[in-house]
């Protein structure tokens, strides 16, 4: 299959993961959070097409808000991220010397760890919540985008166009945001995607522990973690919310990699 | 060699002290009263005052850092808060469980990837190369949390070939090694196939089968082993993700490894215990990252820190 579908497929897959989420109060059959014990663990009924839970919750409408959960997360943290990283980045790779040495050897040390080991040991101690599992994401987050924009830097900053704005007498503020910020666009939106489709598993990881959002709210990972207790009896619970997540790092896997070869055959 | 080791080992002081300041800080980022956390608001005064002196929480930062510190060079990592044990004695118990299953997760990892890219680079273009680069995408994009249950749904309760949890014989480890390597196995999977048919056109392939070499020793001595250094990178990159998956891992398949014992010790709120589990893990992929730079320096003695 060539480069020009997969990207088509991914963002086909991404384009309605997105739909569902923004309109999921408005699509889902049932409130995510509505009991009926009567109906507890249904397989399928066309009153619930993906089923109900162990509280007779309905799984598709569940499906629908977690989405919007997950996508929230991993919005925000890639942001946050971003964001980090951009400044740290750039004050690295424009300023050199100390303040990049000091900086780079921050990054090393976060780096030693096991990405999604700190984001649990932090979330551990600051208890579950939206709020504690973005802070946990970014902790180590922001640490690939800063590498990647000071190594940009460092390469662009030689180029003639940047040495021509710093002859003409440019501050080095407006030559990183008018010269060197709109060259770094394609990889950090490569690097957002997979960072994006990282974060969702994580998220799902730390919900899946419990240490995600607080019950009663739907939660891709809880919902998978909820179900675990009734694998024998009603696998369905784990099957959705799980190929919600994979379907979803999948489009996001694929539209990273054709931007990549993309870019990669465009700097050739 | 010994000139790479010192600049290495300079390189690994620095971030080693890092990743013990990480952990120490850890427990004094609890919102509120940490004793309390941990001990709950019924706790008595007197309880929570032992235990805040037991835990040094009572001193000056300083004077708790400088102890964290001296304790971790006696290989002292404290006392877990309900198992009345050390925390070394807790994790040294654990660790060998751990240890079989990174293991053998990564020769799981390792005999799928090279099984599959060797295919994949022989058949280019053809449906084995397409279903490698396809294996390759869903593996990457199956979290191990949705794995562990579907293996276990399809292995374990409907085939009843492999036992559903707990550790055992060989057939305990069939699954848990599975589900920790799968993303492994994708990744190595992508980046050797690349590497073989980068290599497969080099000039040296070409003199090499000139010269009259079978098949086999082309492969063995010439392409498998200019693709190793490839396979060394990510292995050790994906140390650290295998050592994080131990959590989730273990926890659905009731493996009694370290990373269980993790997820147990946040559960209950023991935080020495979790602050000594994350040190060992941090502190191994730490090792595991320096030990690789000096096997590149022998595979490849150009590397250079320069």
């Amino acid at each position: 299959m060539n480069n020009q579908l997969w990207l088509v497929l991914g963002a086909g897959i991404l384009l309605l993961l997105l739909v569902s989420a923004l309109f999921g109060p408005l699509i889902a059959p049932h409130h995510p959070l509505r009991q009926n014990l009567s109906e507890d663990l249904i397989p399928y009924s066309s009153e619930h097409p993906l089923g109900t839970d162990k509280l007779g919750r309905d799984i598709l409408s569940r499906i629908l808000h977690g989405g919007r959960i997950s996508l929230l997360v991993g919005v925000s943290t890639v942001t946050l991220s971003l964001a980090i990283g951009l400044i740290i980045g750039s004050l690295s790779g424009f300023l050199g010397g100390w303040t990049d040495q000091l900086l780079m050897r921050l990054v090393d040390v976060l780096l030693a760890f096991p990405g999604i080991l700190l984001a649990i040991a932090f979330t551990a101690v600051l208890g579950p919540g939206l709020e504690h599992v973005v802070i946990a994401l970014c902790l180590i987050g922001w640490t690939s985008y800063a590498r990647l924009v000071r190594g940009e830097i460092l390469a662009l900053r030689e180029r003639e166009f940047v040495q021509a704005a710093r002859a003409l007498g440019c501050k080095p503020k407006r030559i990183i945001w008018r010269h060197l910020l709109p060259n770094l666009l394609p990889p950090l939106l490569i690097q957002s995607t997979f960072g994006l489709a990282a974060a969702i598993v994580a998220e799902g990881s730390l919900s899946f522990l419990g240490l995600g959002v607080e019950p009663p709210t739907p939660s891709w990972g809880s919902m998978l973690n909820d179900g675990r207790q009734f694998l024998l009896v009603a696998p369905h619970l784990t099957t959705y919310p799980g190929l919600a997540i994979m379907l979803t790092v999948l489009a996001l896997n694929l539209v990273g990699d054709a931007l990549q070869e993309r870019l990669t055959a465009r700097s050739r | 060699m010994k000139r790479y080791l010192i600049q290495r080992l300079l390189l690994l002081l620095p971030t080693l002290l890092g990743v013990l300041t990480l952990v120490f800080v850890l427990i004094h980022l609890i919102p509120g009263d940490p004793v309390e956390v941990m001990l709950g608001e019924t706790a008595s005064a007197t309880d929570k005052q032992a235990l805040r002196r037991d835990l040094g929480l009572d001193r000056p930062l300083f004077e708790q850092y400088r102890d964290f510190l001296t304790s971790l060079a006696r290989g002292d990592l404290g006392r877990s808060l309900y198992e009345q044990a050390r925390v070394t004695e807790i994790i040294s118990a654990r660790l060998p469980a751990t240890l079989l299953l990174a293991l053998c997760a990564m020769l799981a990892a390792l005999v799928i990837a090279f099984s599959l890219a060797i295919l994949a680079a022989v058949n280019r273009g053809g449906w084995l190369d397409h279903g490698a680069l396809l294996f390759s995408l869903l593996g990457l994009s199956l979290p191990n949390f949705w794995l562990g249950p579907l293996l276990m749904i399809v292995f374990s309760i409907q085939l009843g070939w492999t036992p559903v949890s707990g550790r055992g014989g060989i057939s305990h480890l069939i699954l848990p090694a599975l589900t920790l390597g799968l993303g492994m196995a994708a990744i190595l999977t992508r980046i050797l196939r690349a590497s073989l048919l980068q290599v497969m056109n080099e000039d040296f392939v070409r003199t090499a089968r000139a010269k009259g070499l079978t098949e086999k020793q082309v492969w063995l001595k010439h392409m498998l082993r200019n693709a190793l250094m490839s396979v060394v990178t990510i292995m050790s990159l994906q140390f650290g993700a295998l050592l994080a998956g131990s959590l989730i891992t273990e926890t659905i398949f009731s493996w009694p490894g370290i990373g269980r014992l993790t997820v147990q010790a946040i559960q209950t709120r023991d935080y020495p215990l979790v602050q000594g589990c994350v040190l060992v893990i941090a502190v191994s992929y730490v090792l595991v990252n320096f030990l690789t730079d000096m096997l590149y320096k022998l595979v490849d003695p150009r590397v250079s820190y320069e």
